[in-house]
Order: structure tokens, then sequence, then C-alpha cells
């Protein structure tokens, strides 16, 4: 048997996933909470309303971008500045493409009313614990979106205390928030590990991702190493 | 006023709500056009990893001896322990004792 052969299963609405879809995402309930507390004391700062937070949270939902964002925001909106804000906006926010591009095999065999507004959950946490999933040969639905709405809810109700208590979390990187990424990323990697061979691509993607993280502003390192590693596996022969 | 949304603001958020939205439809709209191939699988399946190495190896490596200290604790204990939940506590308990410590980065 191929190891990629039970990545055929098509998708399908189970109910008892929707438990160890929030186990698996609950390593990151910690952090997510706290990054929410840091933004909506940052939010604070900057003279946002409360419900304005609430808003940018409940429809932006991408917690690094609305980071950036608020912290270059203008002092005047203008169509111009409003132009700069979605563009910021978009280039931190593109690896999400990539992500959703990774589910289509899996959430593909949904129906798209389905499929679609499942792929408005796509966040770092939420998508890698469910890649993970598939991995190893799951194909419930519900693991992904169970453990995509706990994190939403959480991340919606995490910035109200931060933006109560403003001053208190003025330095988040202080308490290793800034850790929490990094490090579940790096707990996913040792699982995923199967060879040398299978870690040629990853390589690769570290490679281009640490000289365009020299050369290049932004974001785009993570893009163009994510790319790059992709296209290495596809040159691969198996 | 704490519960008001000024218009201007309100539209600069929609502007940032429709680039996300793209991004996480697109992705997966996009690969309705691509047949997968074998080929295109091993892209795909590759694309995880990829992504997370991308993404973090260049923090790690401008992150300073904090970041490189808490991400290798991190992976140990994932190696031991197999338990997500901990590495995520220790990787950062690790960084915020460090700087406690008084080592930058």
């Amino acid at each position: 048997m191929k190891s990629s052969d039970h990545l055929h299963q098509p998708a399908f609405w189970s109910r008892d996933a929707i438990g160890p879809g929030i186990y698996a995402i609950a390593p990151m309930l910690p952090g997510t909470a706290a990054f929410g507390l840091a933004f909506g004391a940052l939010c604070a700062q900057k003279q946002f309303s409360l419900t304005e937070v609430e808003l940018m949270m409940a429809i932006v939902y991408g917690g690094l971008s609305q980071f950036v964002a608020v912290q270059s925001w203008p002092d005047h909106l203008t169509v111009s500045t409003i132009a700069t804000l979605a563009l910021l906006t978009a280039t931190v926010n593109l690896r999400f493409a990539l992500m959703s591009a990774s589910l289509r095999p899996w959430f593909g065999t949904l129906p798209p009313w389905q499929a679609y507004p499942a792929m408005l959950l796509v966040t770092d946490g939420g998508w890698l614990a469910a890649s993970r999933y598939r991995d190893h040969g799951g194909a419930n639905a519900w693991f992904f979106v169970g453990g995509g709405l706990v994190l939403y809810v959480v991340w919606l109700v995490s910035s109200v205390p931060g933006f109560l208590l403003a001053e208190q979390l003025a330095d988040p990187k202080k308490y290793g928030v800034d850790l929490v990424m990094p490090a579940f990323y790096a707990a996913m990697l040792v699982p995923a590990w199967k060879g040398a061979r299978r870690a040629i691509p990853w390589a690769v993607a570290g490679m281009v991702a640490l000289v365009l993280h020299r050369f290049v502003a932004g974001d785009w390192f993570i893009i163009g190493g994510a790319i790059a590693g992709s296209i290495t596996a596809g040159l691969l022969d198996d | 006023m704490t519960d008001s949304v000024r218009p201007d603001v309100l539209i600069a958020f929609v502007a940032m709500m429709a680039v996300t939205v793209a991004a996480r439809v697109g992705g997966f709209w996009v690969m309705r056009y691509i047949p997968i191939t074998p080929r295109v699988r091993r892209m795909l399946d590759a694309l995880p990893g990829s992504i997370i190495v991308a993404a973090s190896l260049p923090m790690v490596v401008s992150g300073g001896v904090v970041v490189i200290i808490a991400i290798v604790a991190a992976m140990t204990v994932t190696i031991i322990r197999r338990n997500d939940f901990v590495a995520v506590i220790v990787g950062m308990a690790v960084a915020a004792l460090a700087r406690a410590l008084g080592f930058s980065g």
C-alpha cells in the first residue's frame, strides 16, 4: 500500500470528531488568548473603541495581520492609506491561500456550500492540527470545524480583558507570548518527520525563507519558502 | 465613546476582511481547476511542513539566543513526551525566564 492512499478517503461529518478536534487545538488556546489580550491592549492604546476592536477580531480574524495593521495604523484614513492597509493585510495573510489549497484534496469532496464557509476558519493553529489529523488518515470534517470554531470564540473573547486592562500587558514578550507559534510549530515538526528524503523540501523551504527574510522586506519569506519547498517536492520522484 | 464605530475605520476593516477572505477561499478555489495528479499531491503534501519551516526558521535564526533555547526546549519536550501543550508552555516559560535573567532576544 502506498503511503498516500489514505489521503483519498473523502470527507464526511460525524460529531464524534468534535472532541478530538478541540483537544488537538487545546495547546493553542493559552497562546491565542494571550495574543488576543495583548492585541486588545494595543488597540486601547491606539484609541480604538471596544466595539471596533471586536468588529475587527470578528471579520478580519487574522491575528498577525491585525497586529501589523494596527501597529502601522495611519493618522488619517484616506483611499490610499486604506489601500496600503489592505495590501499589508494581504501579504501577511497570503499564507492562508496555501493552507486552504492544501485542504482541497480533503474538503474538495464536500459540497461547495459546506467547504467554502469551512475555509473561513483557516488559521495557523487550526490548519496545522487538521493537517496532522489528515496525515494520520483522518477524514472527519468536524475535526477541523470544531477546533476552528473554538479557536474563533476564544479569539473573540480574549481581547476584551486585554482592552480593559491595557497597561498590564504592554510587553507580551516578557511572558514569552511571541514564542507560542514557533514553539507550537516546532512541536508539530517532530512527529511529521518521516526520514531525510521527505525533509528535502523542508530544507529548501528553510533556505529560501532565510534568504528572502534577509533581503526582502515584509512577510514574503513565508510564501516564497513554502512555494519553493512545495515545488521541490513536486520535482522529486517517489 | 467606547461603543461607537467610526465609518472610515469600518471601511478599512472591510477592506482588510475582503483580502483575508480572498486568501482563505482563493487557494481552495484555485485548486478546483488544477487536477490533482501524483505530482500535485506530492506538492500539496509537502506544503504544511514547508510553511512551518519557512515561517519559523528565519524567526529562530534572527531571534537570538533566547528564541533558539526556547525552541530547542520545546522540541526536546516533544521528543520525550509527545505533548504539544507541555511543549508550548515550556517554550514560553524558558523564554520568559531567560528574559527575566537579562538575556536579550
